[in-house]
C-alpha cells in the first residue's frame, strides 16, 4: 500500500513537470509558427490586385510606395521610375464617380468589365480592386504581389497594420519605443533603487528596516493597471505642465511609472545581496581601520555587485514586458521616438491594444505574434544575463 | 612596560554575563595566549581590544581597558583610528574578493594614503614579513581567492601588518589550516613578536606552549589563571588549569 502510494506520488510529480514543460514548449511553438506566418503573407491585401494600364512600365512597388501613392503623398509615376504621368487612384468605392448605378447594374454585375475598361483606357490609373473583377483580357498589367520581407518588417519605420491596400508592418518604432522607455526607466530606478538598498541593508536601524521592507515589497503587489491609473491622473498632468507639452502622455511618463514598478525588484534583490555579504569581510575591513562608509563602498558593494546586477536586470525585464501601465500613459504613437517627451508605443502595449481588432489568421494578427516573438527574445536574453551573472557569482564564491 | 591594561572587565551580551571581572596586564612585545574551552569568553575578551564587539547589538561593557595608557572606551576615542593601531587576524582566512596587491593595500588606502610608490613598498615589505613574497611576487594581480587556505591566512596577517599596528590580535588563526600551514603561521608569530604585541586565542594547547610568553586560562567567563607560559604548563596553581591542560575536560 505504502509502496503504491509512493509510486503514485512519483508519477504525479513526474507528470506535472512533464505537462508544464509541454505547455511551455507549446506556447513557444505556437508563438513562433503564428509569427513566422507573417512572412508567407502577401504585401497586398488578400483577394485584391493592383491593376495598371498595360502601357505603364511599373511592375514592382514596395508596401511603403503603395501606401504613399494611396495617401496621395506620391502623385507622379516618374517618382516610381515610370512615365511622366500624374497618378490616378481608383478604389472600388470610387466606382459611382465614374459610372451610374444603371451602368454598374443592380448587383454590380457589369462592374467587372466597366472598371477593367476604365483602367485600360486611362494610362495613369492605378486601381485597387478584387481579383475577380480584374479582366485579364481588357489589357491590364498588375503590380507584382510579393510576400512580406523580413527586411521591411524589422527595419521598417512605419507601423500601419490596417492600411489598405498594403498594410505596413515596420516594427522598428515599437522596438525602439520599448527599448527607449525601458532604458529611461532603468536610469531613473537605478540610483534610487541602489540608494534605498544600501540604506536598508547598512544604515537603517532594524525598526526602520522592518517598516520599509514590507512597504517596498507591497509595491510589487499593486496591480499594474493601478500604476497606470496613477500615472495617468498624477504624472501625466504634472509632466504636461512642467515641460509645457501639448500632451502629457509621453515616453517620460511611461518610464517614470515603470521605474516605480521596477523599484521593488531592484531594492529587494540588491538588499538581499548586500546583507549576504559575509560578516567576515566586513569585520576584516573594519578591523583595518576602515569607516562604515568605506566598508560599504569598498567591500560590501563590490562583493555584492553580481547580486545588484541581477536585481537591475530583473528590473529591466519587468520594465520591458510591462503592458498595462505603459499602454495607459505613453500615448501610443507608433513613431520612432526622437525625444523622451514624445508619445511612443511599446511592443506589449501594441499587442494588447491591437489583438482584439486584428482578424484571426490575417497578416495583422500574425504580425502581433511576431512582436510577441521579439519580446520573448528580449526577455529571454535578459534571463540569460541573470543566469550568467549568478553563475559567475557562484563560481567566484566557491 | 604594560601595553594593555584591563581592569575589572565585565561584559554582557544582553542578559548573558559573558566576562566576569577580568583584570589583566599584557606586556609590550610579548606573545600572550588565551586558552580555554569553547564558549569560555576568550574570543570575546580579545575582541574588546579593538572594539569589535561594538558591532554586536545589545552588548555592554563595565570596567576599563587601556592601551598605551589611553582608555579605548573613552567617548573621545575614534574607533577607526583605534583599529588602525590594533590589527586583527580572524579564525578563517577572510581575504577580500580583490587582487593580492589590493588586499594588502586596502588598509593603507582606507587610511588616506595615495602615494603609489609608498603603497607598493609597504605591500612588498608586508608580504616579505609574512613570508609570502616569494610565493606570490609574480601574481600580485591575481585574485586572493586563488591562493591556498594557508597562503590566504598569511595574506591576512600581511594585510593586518601593512598598516603597522602596535598590537596584533589573532583569533584562532590556525584552526582552519593544515599542519604545515599551521607551522608556518606559528613561525611567523615568533618573528613578528619583535615588532608588535601579539594576543592569540587558541584551542591548541601545544600551540600556546610553543609560541607564547604568557598564557591565560579562561573558564566560564572568568580568567582562572594568568602566568608565564612555562608555569601554566608545568606547574599551574589552580586545579582547573591543571585539569584542562592535562586533557581531563574541555
Amino acid at each position: 500500500m505504502k509502496k503504491f502510494f509512493e509510486k503514485a506520488v512519483r508519477w504525479l510529480l513526474t507528470g506535472s513537470g512533464f505537462i508544464t514543460s509541454i505547455v511551455i514548449l507549446l506556447i513557444i511553438g505556437f508563438l513562433f509558427t503564428e509569427g513566422a506566418g507573417l512572412f508567407r503573407e502577401h504585401v497586398i491585401e488578400e483577394g485584391y490586385v493592383l491593376a495598371l494600364n498595360k502601357g505603364n512600365p511599373v511592375k514592382v512597388m514596395t508596401a511603403e510606395e503603395i501606401k504613399a501613392v494611396f495617401d496621395e503623398d506620391m502623385t507622379d509615376w516618374s517618382q516610381l521610375g515610370g512615365p511622366d504621368l500624374p497618378i490616378e487612384i481608383f478604389r472600388l468605392e470610387d466606382a459611382d464617380k465614374y459610372f451610374t448605378e444603371q451602368q454598374l447594374g443592380k448587383h454590380y454585375e457589369f462592374a467587372d468589365s466597366l472598371i477593367s475598361g476604365l483602367v485600360a483606357s486611362r494610362p495613369g490609373m492605378i486601381a485597387f480592386i478584387p481579383e475577380s473583377m480584374a479582366d485579364a483580357d481588357a489589357g491590364l498589367s498588375f503590380i507584382e504581389d510579393k510576400t512580406i520581407s523580413p527586411r521591411e518588417v524589422f527595419a521598417g519605420a512605419e507601423w500601419f497594420p490596417t492600411a489598405t491596400p498594403a498594410p505596413l508592418f515596420g516594427m522598428w518604432p515599437l522596438l525602439a519605443g520599448t527599448l527607449w522607455v525601458s532604458l529611461f526607466a532603468i536610469l531613473f530606478a537605478l540610483p534610487f533603487g541602489i540608494s534605498i538598498a544600501v540604506y536598508m541593508a547598512e544604515v537603517a536601524p532594524p525598526k526602520m528596516r522592518g517598516f520599509l521592507k514590507p512597504l517596498i515589497e507591497l509595491l510589487n503587489g499593486i496591480p499594474s493597471v493601478v500604476y497606470g491609473f496613477f500615472g495617468l491622473i498624477v504624472i501625466v498632468p504634472i509632466l504636461q505642465q512642467v515641460f509645457g507639452l501639448p500632451v502629457g502622455e509621453s515616453g517620460l511618463a511611461g518610464s517614470i511609472v515603470l521605474a516605480i514598478m521596477a523599484l521593488p525588484t531592484i531594492v529587494t534583490v540588491a538588499e538581499d545581496a548586500m546583507r549576504n555579504c559575509p560578516r567576515s569581510l566586513r569585520e576584516a575591513s573594519l578591523a583595518l581601520g576602515a569607516t562604515h562608509w568605506q566598508t560599504i563602498y569598498r567591500v560590501v558593494i563590490p562583493s555584492s555587485m553580481s547580486g545588484i546586477a541581477s536585481g537591475v536586470v530583473l528590473g529591466i525585464g519587468r520594465a520591458v514586458g510591462e503592458t498595462m501601465a505603459v499602454l495607459m500613459v505613453t500615448g501610443n504613437a507608433a513613431v520612432v521616438p526622437t525625444s523622451i517627451l514624445e508619445p511612443l508605443r511599446t511592443i506589449p502595449a501594441t499587442i494588447a491594444a491591437e489583438l482584439g481588432e486584428a482578424p484571426a489568421g490575417g497578416a495583422h494578427y500574425q504580425s502581433l505574434f511576431l512582436l510577441g516573438v521579439i519580446l520573448f527574445f528580449i526577455t529571454f536574453m535578459i534571463n540569460l544575463c541573470v543566469e550568467f551573472i549568478s553563475a559567475r557569482n557562484k563560481a567566484k564564491n566557491s | 612596560m604594560e601595553k594593555i591594561e584591563a581592569r575589572d572587565v565585565n561584559f554582557y551580551y544582553g542578559d548573558f554575563h559573558a566576562l566576569k571581572g577580568i583584570s589583566m596586564d599584557i606586556p609590550q612585545n610579548k606573545v600572550v595566549a588565551f586558552i580555554g574551552p569553547s564558549g569560555c569568553g576568550k574570543s570575546t575578551f580579545l575582541r574588546l581590544f579593538n572594539r569589535m564587539n561594538d558591532l554586536v547589538s545589545g552588548s555592554r561593557l563595565k570596567g576599563s581597558i587601556k592601551i598605551d595608557g589611553q582608555d579605548i572606551y573613552a567617548p573621545e576615542v575614534e574607533v577607526d583610528e583605534l583599529r588602525k593601531n590594533i590589527g586583527m587576524v580572524f579564525q578563517r582566512p577572510n581575504p577580500f574578493p580583490k587582487s593580492i596587491f589590493d588586499n594588502i593595500a586596502y588598509g593603507l588606502r582606507v587610511n588616506g594614503i595615495k602615494d603609489k610608490d609608498f603603497i607598493r613598498q609597504r605591500v612588498e615589505e608586508s608580504l616579505r614579513g609574512a613570508a609570502l613574497w616569494d610565493e606570490v611576487k609574480d601574481k600580485l594581480n591575481a585574485s586572493a581567492y586563488a591562493l591556498s587556505g594557508g597562503q590566504q591566512q598569511r595574506l591576512c596577517i600581511a594585510r593586518a601588518m601593512a598598516v603597522s599596528p602596535s598590537v596584533l590580535l589573532m583569533d584562532e588563526p590556525a584552526s582552519a589550516l593544515d599542519p604545515i600551514s599551521t607551522a608556518k603561521v606559528e613561525e611567523l608569530i615568533c618573528e613578528l613578536r619583535n615588532e608588535v604585541t601579539i594576543v592569540i586565542v587558541t584551542h591548541n594547547m601545544q600551540q600556546a606552549a610553543r609560541v607564547s610568553d604568557r598564557t591565560a586560562f579562561f573558564y566560564m567567563g572568568e580568567m582562572v589563571e594568568y602566568d608565564d607560559t612555562k608555569t601554566i604548563f608545568t606547574n599551574p596553581h589552580k586545579e582547573a588549569t591543571q585539569n584542562y591542560i592535562t586533557g581531563r575536560f574541555g
